[in-house]
């Protein structure tokens, strides 16, 4: 971080000021230091680490390859497994809690007695750790004793039990509908926040020249949580792409490489089998395709913070 | 609209709401529920739903068999740790981005709102080989300072809004009467602050306590918070779900209580930012 100080002294309003030029700066000198040194450094690490042959506990056999690890990459059939497992991670996750959180939101911003309970059950998800949530839907799971197929067979919906985190085609999307309960109490809350900004004339005017509820929806209560859509889309896209923890407890990303992700991936490869450099080329390829995600969110929340 | 009457709201509203609440709370239950049936009955009859079949068998040997009072110990220092760290350095911060037009102010507050975008994995990989480095694995430093990585730039977001919602006119009020700039922010401003840090430092105590992946990369022998701890509680042979539940369960508390306490003020918090826009 560069220090630039100002030279428009023009711009102080007087002399008892003068000396304030720096203050900005000691008071923010903290919390980026200690940032640079805990974030940016090891990210300049990393970068570092990828274009090198590394397996850890074997530092001397460390060698410089340029860019070998990512022609690797490339060239390995897990890592397409998982960017397309990254890809229907996503664009599966992200609509569906949206697409609940909208119909809760919708749902709560109604007058009944009991909102302020249901309000406050629905968002505990959202403060269990993921592991405790990972664990206990692994418990629901279970192909024996798990909660789920009982329930299942006593509706006579399957004949069997279902091996859910135990079958290739099926794991993945067990995972997600796991990451869709714990994350779409965090768009009914942002949405639910957005809809209370609606002014009510708007719908009163609307339902004068009787429009349907539907149209009321279409033209009115859409166009006012777009934002609110927008930003909490983004920002979860990135989150849900980012969060391998949930992943990695309830099935470590089997049965094979069923449910590996870009994240999970990379931090498998230098968990399990040591190898630093390849994780980290990993990890690093998978925040460059992230990049554009987040260059979208921070051009939006930057010219917020403009106004 | 004219008034919907009961029987139609309870159809279109109650019931649908009900619905949601039972999903989100039926696994919660049942882990509840799992966590208070012997385990012993698990395994012959399943998890028991009358109380009759109810016991706090398994939370007396959680206590007693495994180290999980010592691991909720370790998971207070690292969240606590991480709370101080994380307010102390971003109060100052937040003062400076709300306060003051600066050279590199914009530069600096889209450096905080980046790195809460990296990939764990991307810094969880070079944090464990730089912390190996300098022998600092399995510490509670270790963990203080990864959970900051997220920590600090939440803060500084957070109280840079609630700074920016106390009135300039104090400030200028204070230094007119000859206050420093120190003097105001101690004096006026952080006072002021007070619920805002207090939602904060909670809100990071939360995050700190419930983290994960670092735990289990940066800790583990020594230093072994809870949520390492409830993963650990899964046997290698059998899976004691009697006693996983119950780990699980304390293990979650301290932060469910916490939120529920906070949740009101801090969504109003963390949806502020996307409404607005």
């Amino acid at each position: 971080m560069s220090i630039v100080t100002p030279t428009r002294a023009a711009e102080s309003p007087g002399p008892f000021w003068r000396r304030a030029h720096l203050t900005p700066y000691w008071l923010l000198a903290p919390a980026v230091v200690v940032t640079a040194v805990i974030v940016f450094l090891p990210m300049a690490q990393a970068v570092v680490t990828s274009f090198y042959d590394l397996i850890l506990f074997r530092p001397n056999a460390s060698r410089f390859v340029g860019f070998g690890n990512y022609i690797k990459l490339f060239n390995d059939p897990v890592f397409w497994t998982a960017l397309w497992n990254t890809i229907i991670w996503i664009g599966l996750t992200v609509p569906l809690q949206m697409g609940l959180g909208l119909v809760t939101a919708i749902l709560l911003n109604r007058e009944f007695p009991w909102r302020g309970l249901a309000r406050a059950l629905i968002i505990i998800p959202w403060a269990l750790p993921s592991v405790v949530i990972a664990l206990m839907w692994r418990w629901i799971y279970d192909p024996n004793t798990g909660v789920l197929n009982d329930l299942l067979i006593y509706l006579s919906v399957v004949q069997g039990a279902v091996p859910w985190l135990a079958d290739p085609h099926l794991a993945l999307y067990a995972v997600i509908a796991t990451l869709t309960w714990q994350g779409f109490p965090f768009f009914a809350v942002m949405i639910l926040a957005g809809l209370q900004g609606i002014p009510k004339s708007q719908y009163e005017a609307a339902a004068l020249d009787g429009a349907s509820p539907w149209r009321q929806f279409r033209h009115i209560t859409l166009p006012g949580i777009m934002p609110v859509l927008a930003t909490a889309g983004l920002l979860r896209v990135i989150w849900v792409a980012n969060s391998m923890d949930v992943i990695f407890v309830m099935t470590g990303g089997g049965p094979g490489y069923a449910t590996h992700t870009l994240p999970l991936y990379a931090f498998i490869k230098a968990r399990q089998n040591l190898d630093f450099g390849y994780g980290t080329a990993i990890a690093v390829t998978f925040t460059i395709l992230l990049g554009s995600f987040v260059a979208v969110y921070l051009v939006r929340t930057m010219r917020e913070v403009e106004k | 609209m004219n008034k919907p009457s009961t029987l139609r709201r309870i159809l279109t509203t109650d019931l649908p709401v009900a619905l949601i609440v039972l999903f989100t709370m039926a696994p919660f239950a049942w882990m509840i529920l799992t966590s208070l049936t012997p385990s012993a009955q698990i395994t012959s009859s399943g998890v028991s739903l009358s109380p009759a079949g109810w016991s706090l068998d398994n939370y007396w040997r959680l206590i007693q068999q495994t180290s999980f009072l010592m691991n909720m110990v370790h998971s207070l220092i690292i969240a606590t740790g991480t709370m101080i760290l994380g307010l102390v350095v971003a109060v100052t911060a937040a003062y400076a981005f709300s306060r003051f037009r600066f050279p590199g102010r914009r530069l600096l507050m889209l450096q905080f709102l980046l790195i809460n975008m990296f990939p764990v994995v991307l810094l969880i990989l070079p944090l464990f080989v730089l912390m190996r480095r300098f022998g600092l694995l399995d510490t509670h430093f270790a963990l203080i300072l990864a959970n900051s990585t997220v920590a600090i730039p939440f803060a500084v977001w957070m109280l840079t809004s609630y700074v920016g919602a106390i009135p300039k006119s104090l400030d200028e009020a204070a230094m007119t009467d000859g206050c420093s700039r120190l003097t105001t922010l101690r004096r006026i401003v952080l006072p002021l602050m007070v619920p805002g840090i207090i939602s904060t430092g909670i809100y990071i105590f939360i995050t700190a306590w419930n983290e994960y992946l670092y735990a289990l990369t940066l800790g583990g022998r020594n230093v072994r918070p809870v949520t390492v701890a409830i993963q650990t509680l899964v046997g290698e042979y059998q899976i004691e779900w009697g006693l996983l539940a119950a780990g699980a369960v304390v293990g979650a508390l301290p932060a469910t209580l916490l939120f529920l306490f906070v949740q009101r003020r801090l969504i109003g918090g963390l949806t502020q930012g996307a409404v607005k826009g």
